[in-house]
């Protein structure tokens, strides 16, 4: 049918073809992120309501103004001489200025748009007791210097677990029935507990019972001077929290990829091609994991959407520098502004690993490319 | 789909899962537990158990941080167990004196553990005294020893730590109260040499002067052991086997009411969209993936942090958030073919309601695929808990086993040893897990048809 049509009309050019591609992909693109952009605007606006609903960051700033006030004034070498009521009724005039200039004074839900602004610029406002370690107490600088150790971490992890276990499954399905498969399967149940049960046993074997491994921390103390010494000593301190996300997620991993191999590899055009006598390794690539691919992506971003928030107390059990020991200590100091911006941050990396998924499904799933989108 | 078919197919079910080895563990340890959780409430009522855990008087008897007795045995030792000697049970010798009494009673015990006890407290008791008495203690040792340990003047209620004595500890050639009062001689002459227990009959005699005629006064010696009951004690004395015990009632509860509470909302949302289609289906689309973008965890802590951490409300927004969770998508997909199914199209000839047709055809026709799911979600929920607790976000009353993991964190328990502190409550939590989750995966295999063959 196909071919009978190329005969008769000329084929549009290759390079008109990829124009249209592009231009699809770009309209795709462009529609994704808007409806993301939306998406995250409502989440973060949930947050603020939540994070409200007590009241509780008017009260925070209302506190903030006054001490700011009432700092400025007693800084102040002009004020130096007056008698304390009429100072204090200078401060109560200064708060109330402010009050009226942030519109303290207005009904909340104008506000909460205001809020929702600032959040989304990622004005996060100032921590109440906490300061980033370069001194800094925006609570942006807080995050961001320990967003890289966050990353570090569950980078290795995530990574690890997703291609060990992509390529073990394969492994696997071919040897479907075996001692090992079995045995893989029958560990699968272990993986109800989250890493940091694990992490838990793992500090008591290698750190008290057998002291081979640092108990937390990301570097030893002092850090070495040596940028080679430096990074060994981070590798000795992740061997312990990676082990421990592996362990969790890797018989679980397993199992799931076995079975979706499973399936997949007895699809008729798989049985086709192997009694075509193709080779086992071309079969395993170009029949099964190429119409495969874009589960496998979509189950890979769906497991660092799911980690992103697991690793908060991972974290706070190998005493690893991140944004989950941040949270945790925001908890401990009830810093509600480094809360609230913790959850704002994880909200927009969830919306890019979301986004990179639209985008790798559309580069990767033609129908998305040439039709409306995945269905 | 008529009962007798419907039974007849659980049956087969039934039979099936039978094969599964692991299934049938699973549902040994699911029994267990859910005995145990049953038990419990009965055993230790729920009032009972919050006030004790709060701190009480009755945890005074029980040495701080002492291992489980079975573990001490197992590993070969002789760790002594909490002795209580009750001036009850001593023979008072009493003598009258003019605006008094003079009471002489002697606390004897003996003494033959492999090791000293942790901890060594006189508890007296002189209530409704118009003056308060007063007692001479002196500690009698096997090899004929007399120690004197000094008076005290007794007030109604009066503790007196032996072992916080510092001036006894110097007499004893520097070594602790709890140990020196009951090691072999001459340690001193040999301050390298670890104290040996000298086994054998002690006695610590009590001689009061009571200035009533009639007012009681009882007395009891305790000595703390290094091992107590099934589970030890915390750093409280607390009796973890309370905390382990109530735990479990408190995890399941909490790992089914999530469990059912997101499945059975998130399938009715799923079954609702697919069949009213248009703008309901979409707007339940959209609201799943804005529930996406939101972190459970983080808002689960924000929530703790600024409302309450009681597990009630924890549970309401786990459930809530979990109702457009991704789970929404998944049953959507395998909705939208029954939808078009023929039986459905018979339903509505026969002019049954857009409820009928949700609840009684859509949505079990995929609910034995949903089983599996339900049952591998349940330890999830449970360990949910047990991290909130581990973040300090645990409820602020219920012992549960998240907040003796809590509890032994903050401790350094790891640090100082106790393991039995970390290890038990982890090995509860294991085993919840483990349980549900091979009985998940079992059930996957019977109830998933593209599984059964694998």
């Amino acid at each position: 049918m196909r071919a009978r049509q190329a005969a008769t009309v000329p084929p549009p050019s290759s390079r008109r073809g990829r124009w249209r591609d592009l231009r699809r992909l770009l309209l795709y693109t462009v529609k994704r992120l808007l409806a993301l952009f939306v998406t995250v605007l409502v989440g973060v606006y949930l947050t603020i309501i939540i994070a409200n609903m007590g009241g509780q960051v008017d009260d925070l700033r209302r506190v903030q103004i006054r001490s700011e006030a009432a700092e400025a004034v007693r800084a102040d070498p002009a004020f130096q001489d007056m008698p304390a009521e009429e100072r204090n009724a200078l401060i109560e005039r200064q708060v109330a200025l402010e009050v009226e200039r942030l519109r303290l004074d207005e009904p909340f839900l104008v506000r909460s748009v205001d809020y929702l602004q600032q959040a989304l610029r990622l004005d996060l406002g100032r921590a109440e007791q906490m300061h980033s370690d370069r001194g800094s107490r925006d609570v942006y600088d807080i995050i961001v210097e320990r967003l890289p150790a966050t990353l570090l971490l569950f980078g290795t992890a995530n990574l690890l677990v997703f291609f060990v276990s992509v390529f073990v499954a394969l492994f696997l399905s071919r040897r479907y029935g075996s001692a090992l498969d079995r045995s893989v399967v029958a560990l699968a149940p272990t993986s109800a507990a989250p890493g940091w049960f694990y992490g838990i046993f793992l500090i008591l074997v290698f750190a008290f019972v057998a002291p081979l491994l640092p108990a937390g921390g990301m570097v030893a103390v002092p850090p070495p001077e040596d940028g080679w010494a430096y990074g060994a000593s981070v590798v000795r301190h992740m061997l312990l929290p990676v082990t421990a996300m592996f362990l969790s997620q890797i018989f679980i991993s397993i199992y799931s990829w076995r079975t979706f191999f499973l399936i997949h590899a007895s699809e008729d055009y798989v049985e086709m091609a192997r009694a075509k006598g193709l080779p086992s390794q071309l079969i395993e690539r170009r029949y099964i994991l190429r119409p495969t691919l874009s589960p496998i992506v979509t189950s890979f971003l769906l497991m660092l959407i799911g980690l992103w928030s697991g690793a908060i107390i991972l974290e706070q059990v190998f005493n690893w520098p991140g944004l989950g020991s941040l949270l945790f200590r925001a908890i401990g100091f009830r810093d509600t502004p480094v809360i609230i911006g913790g959850v704002v941050i994880f909200a927009y990396l969830l919306a890019a690993t979301v986004f990179l998924l639209d985008l790798l499904y559309a580069l990767l799933d033609p129908r998305v490319r040439l039709g409306g989108g995945p269905q | 789909m008529t009962g007798a078919r419907r039974r007849e197919r659980w049956r087969e079910g039934w039979r099936e899962l039978r094969r599964y080895p692991s299934a049938l563990l699973g549902l040994a340890i699911i029994a267990a537990l859910v005995a145990l959780a049953l038990a419990t409430p009965i055993a230790i009522p729920y009032g009972e158990a919050l006030a004790k855990w709060r701190g009480s008087e009755a945890w005074q008897r029980n040495p701080v941080n002492a291992a489980p007795v079975w573990l001490d045995r197992l590993t070969g030792g002789d760790a002594p167990r909490t002795l209580v000697i009750e001036s009850e049970t001593a023979t008072v010798e009493e003598r009258a004196f003019a605006g008094g009494r003079r009471l002489r009673i002697p606390l004897a015990f003996d003494f033959e553990a492999g090791g000293f006890p942790s901890e060594l407290n006189l508890f007296l008791r002189a209530p409704g005294h118009a003056q308060p008495p007063f007692a001479r203690l002196t500690w009698l040792t096997p090899d004929g020893r007399e120690l004197a340990l000094g008076g005290y003047r007794i007030g109604p209620r009066e503790r007196i730590s032996l072992s916080q004595d510092r001036a006894l500890e110097r007499r004893l050639g520097g070594l602790v109260p709890h140990i020196g009062l009951l090691a072999e001689p001459g340690g001193a002459a040999a301050p390298d040499a670890e104290p040996r227990v000298l086994p054998g009959r002690y006695t610590l005699r009590l001689d009061v002067l009571v200035f009533d005629e009639a007012a009681a006064f009882d007395a009891e010696l305790v000595l703390y052991g290094r091992v107590h009951g099934i589970a030890g004690t915390d750093h409280q004395r607390r009796d973890l086997s309370l905390a382990l015990m109530w735990g479990t009632p408190v995890a399941l509860a909490f790992g089914l009411l999530a469990a059912v509470g997101t499945t059975v909302t998130t399938l009715v949302i799923a079954a609702v969209g697919v069949w009213y289609r248009g703008w309901v289906d979409a707007t339940i689309q959209r609201l799943t993936e804005i529930n996406m973008i939101l972190p459970i965890l983080p808002i689960l802590v924000m929530v703790g942090t600024l409302y309450s951490t009681s597990i009630w409300l924890m549970l309401g927004v786990v459930v809530v958030l979990g109702i457009f969770s991704a789970g929404i998508k998944m049953y959507r997909a395998m909705l939208l073919p029954i939808r078009e199914a023929p039986y459905i199209e018979a339903a509505q000839a026969y002019g049954a309601s857009n409820s009928r047709i949700v609840l009684r055809y859509l949505i079990p026709r995929i609910l034995p695929v949903l089983i599996p799911t339900f049952v591998t979600l349940i330890p999830t929920f449970v360990f949910l808990e047990a991290s909130l607790a581990v973040l300090g976000l645990g409820d602020p009353l219920l012992p549960t086993w998240g907040k003796v993991l809590n509890d032994a964190q903050s401790q350094s328990a790891l640090y100082n040893g106790y393991y039995y502190w970390v290890v038990s409550p982890a090995v509860l939590l294991m085993l919840t897990g483990l349980g549900f989750a091979m009985l998940g995966f079992a059930l996957d295999r019977v109830f998933n048809p593209r599984l059964r063959s694998l």
